[in-house]
């Protein structure tokens, strides 16, 4: 499965925020989206998930123009997992995985125990079975945010869509997090998620857009993309990228900002 | 609601669950079990009582055929009163906290219902002008359904376009006020031009909500928008926990929610209108009995519409023998609904979390 983005401009209306971008994934691969604040990522991932019309370019799933494709075929394509809110009803964790399988269900019906075993299993796969009988509204947001991953990877999709999987999350949530989306990339999955951290490019070590103001931006690697000189560009502060040995010798890189002198 | 368990044992997890479902089917099945004693009390009991064996003797003698050994005036009060007044109840009730449970499930929001998004107030006004303009049975209920389908649409647009910001629960519940205020006015305004000899008492009677002068005819032409509006949501009924994690999730998660929604909104305003144009405004019943389904069987609708269907017709069939035999003249029912609803209400706003708000 390839995701390829080519030439997309994606806004509100008559606004544009997003001009003429283009990038791949593949299955396997994963991709983060770093910016600052307003620079279009969430208007992108939007425009991906066909919340918002493409204004121009295409969007390209195997091959195939996915602008004609209904919401239920687009759903067995792509997963997207939103930003940990707290809905109005008290659900049970494992009523809220399961309804992933919506895509797979016909308009009438509601999930077979089947159904309900996928939804137990793809919260085993995330470590967090436990949590199956709890009620989401009660459970802490790292928690919150598995859950929704597991909903996710209940859809049996290609690519996952994440939006700031890490936001709101504490450091030790943030690092469990980004592990699964490590491991689910192994296992053969495409991933797309946005992040603030620089950090997290090199955690996932992936490619990367570097979105710009003024509708510019840079893909690559990361090791390509991520450089001080174009954090500075895309950001306007002063950053440090230093490397140092991880456990099994390998170099672990690290943004550090570096703030003006007293 | 169930023990939160921190990893239990595989199996007893397992047994967990299990117990869940199960406990949830006995729910639903003492619910079915108290509508039928319901509505065999409501058979009894009235201003002309009715002896359980002389009842039970009238039942059995029509179901078989039998010839006629039982007073005729018994007889009329059970088939062309009682009988129609107990359908009603039930088909009014459950239609009332089956919409209400919809839509809150649809706009996401604990704290919508018929009466707060103003759909009873677009469908009273649209059967006090159907009453004024001497329209037949069809003709109210058409004309309720489509006022009430406007004011749903009305307070939904405006209150989305005002809502963008956190707040939208509230803007909602707000802007759903001043649209029921509208059509309140306009209601005035058709009271106030009706003729005051019997249009006016007409209105005036069938506004108050009760459900007293009930006949066949009427329970028949309920019967159609009834069924029109009930059955697609019960079908539809386990994606509305879908529809309300919100627009953008249900999306992604392959749900067509431009079609969905419309089929919704028209059956869940359908079933209102149709339960509006027979009884009057009957308030509150949408708003609390699903929160008292939810208490019982969870939030899932998959349990939760059926379980607001059976407690609506239940509590109504309930609150309709109070109001028909505590007293010697009739309570009307919708202040009698008022009087247990908005209380309970304020229990809810009490107790409820602070995230609805």
């Amino acid at each position: 499965m390839k995701l390829e983005i080519k030439n997309a401009v994606c806004g509100y209306g008559n606004r544009t925020v997003v001009k003429d971008i283009s990038v791949s994934v593949r299955s396997g691969e994963i991709l983060c989206l770093l910016g600052p604040n307003g620079v279009g990522k969430t208007t992108l991932f939007k425009t991906i998930l066909g919340f918002l019309k493409l204004q121009g370019g295409s969007i390209i799933l195997n091959g195939e123009n996915v602008t004609s494709w209904t919401r239920k075929k687009l759903a067995t394509a792509l997963g997207y997992v939103p930003q940990a809110h707290i809905p109005p009803f008290p659900f049970k964790v494992l009523d809220v995985v399961v309804m992933g399988r919506t895509a797979h269900l016909l308009s009438f019906s509601s999930p077979s125990r089947k159904d309900l075993a996928i939804a137990e299993n793809a919260l085993e796969t995330l470590g967090v079975g436990y949590l199956k009988n709890r009620i989401y509204t009660e459970i802490s947001g790292g928690e919150r945010q598995m859950v929704l991953i597991a909903r996710a990877l209940t859809q049996q999709p290609d690519i996952l869509i994440m939006d700031e999987p890490t936001s709101n999350l504490d450091f030790g949530n943030q690092v469990r997090v980004l592990q699964q989306i490590k491991a689910l990339v192994e296992k053969g999955i495409g991933v797309i998620m946005t992040s603030h951290f620089p950090d997290h490019a090199f955690i996932c070590s992936g490619k990367v857009v570097l979105m710009q103001k003024n509708h510019k931006f840079i893909a690559g690697l990361s090791e390509e993309v991520v450089t001080e000189g174009n954090l500075q560009d895309t950001y306007g502060v002063d950053v440090k990228i230093v490397s140092s040995p991880g456990r099994a010798g390998e170099t672990i890189k690290s943004c550090i900002p570096v703030l003006a002198g007293v | 609601m169930e023990a939160v368990e921190d990893k239990p044992e595989p199996v007893k997890k397992q047994y967990a669950s299990i117990n869940k479902m199960d406990r949830n089917r006995v729910i639903l099945f003492s619910m079915f079990i108290l509508l039928i004693a319901a509505i065999f009390i409501s058979f009894i009991i009235g201003r002309y009582r009715i002896p359980v064996p002389q009842l039970l003797e009238i039942l059995k003698g029509k179901l078989l055929g039998m010839p006629q050994t039982w007073p005729a005036a018994v007889e009329t009060v059970i088939f062309k009163v009682r009988i129609p007044r107990i359908c009603a109840d039930l088909m009014v009730g459950a239609a009332l906290a089956t919409s209400g449970a919809t839509y809150q499930g649809l706009f996401k929001n604990p704290m919508v219902s018929p009466d707060i998004l103003g759909a009873s107030a677009g469908a009273g006004f649209g059967a006090a002008i159907a009453i004024l303009l001497s329209f037949n049975l069809v003709g109210v209920q058409l004309s309720s359904f489509v006022f009430g389908l406007g004011a749903v649409i009305l307070t939904y647009m405006v209150g989305s376009i005002i809502g963008r910001s956190s707040n939208a629960i509230l803007i909602l519940v707000l802007t759903g006020m001043v649209v029921s205020t509208m059509f309140s006015s306009f209601t005035s305004i058709t009271k106030y031009l009706a003729d005051t000899d019997n249009k006016l008492p007409a209105i005036t009677f069938w506004l108050m909500g009760g459900l007293s002068s009930v006949s066949t005819t009427d329970i028949k032409v309920l019967l159609v928008p009834f069924c029109l509006g009930i059955i697609p949501l019960f079908l539809l009924r386990w994606r509305l926990n879908v529809l309300s994690f919100g627009e953008e999730e249900a999306q992604a998660l392959g749900i067509d929610t431009k079609t969905t929604r419309k089929i919704i909104i028209v059956c869940a305003t359908l079933l209102t209108a149709s339960a509006v144009s027979v009884s009057g405004m009957i308030g509150w019943i949408g708003l609390v009995i699903p929160h008292i389904a939810r208490l019982l069987v969870g939030p899932n609708y998959k349990e939760l519409l059926p379980a607001s269907f059976l407690a609506g017709g239940i509590f109504l069939i309930i609150v309709d023998n109070v109001a028909r035999s505590a007293f010697t003249i009739e309570i009307p029912l919708g202040i009698l609904t008022s009087l247990i609803g908005a209380p309970f209400f304020m229990y809810l706003l009490i107790k409820g979390r602070r995230s609805w708000i």
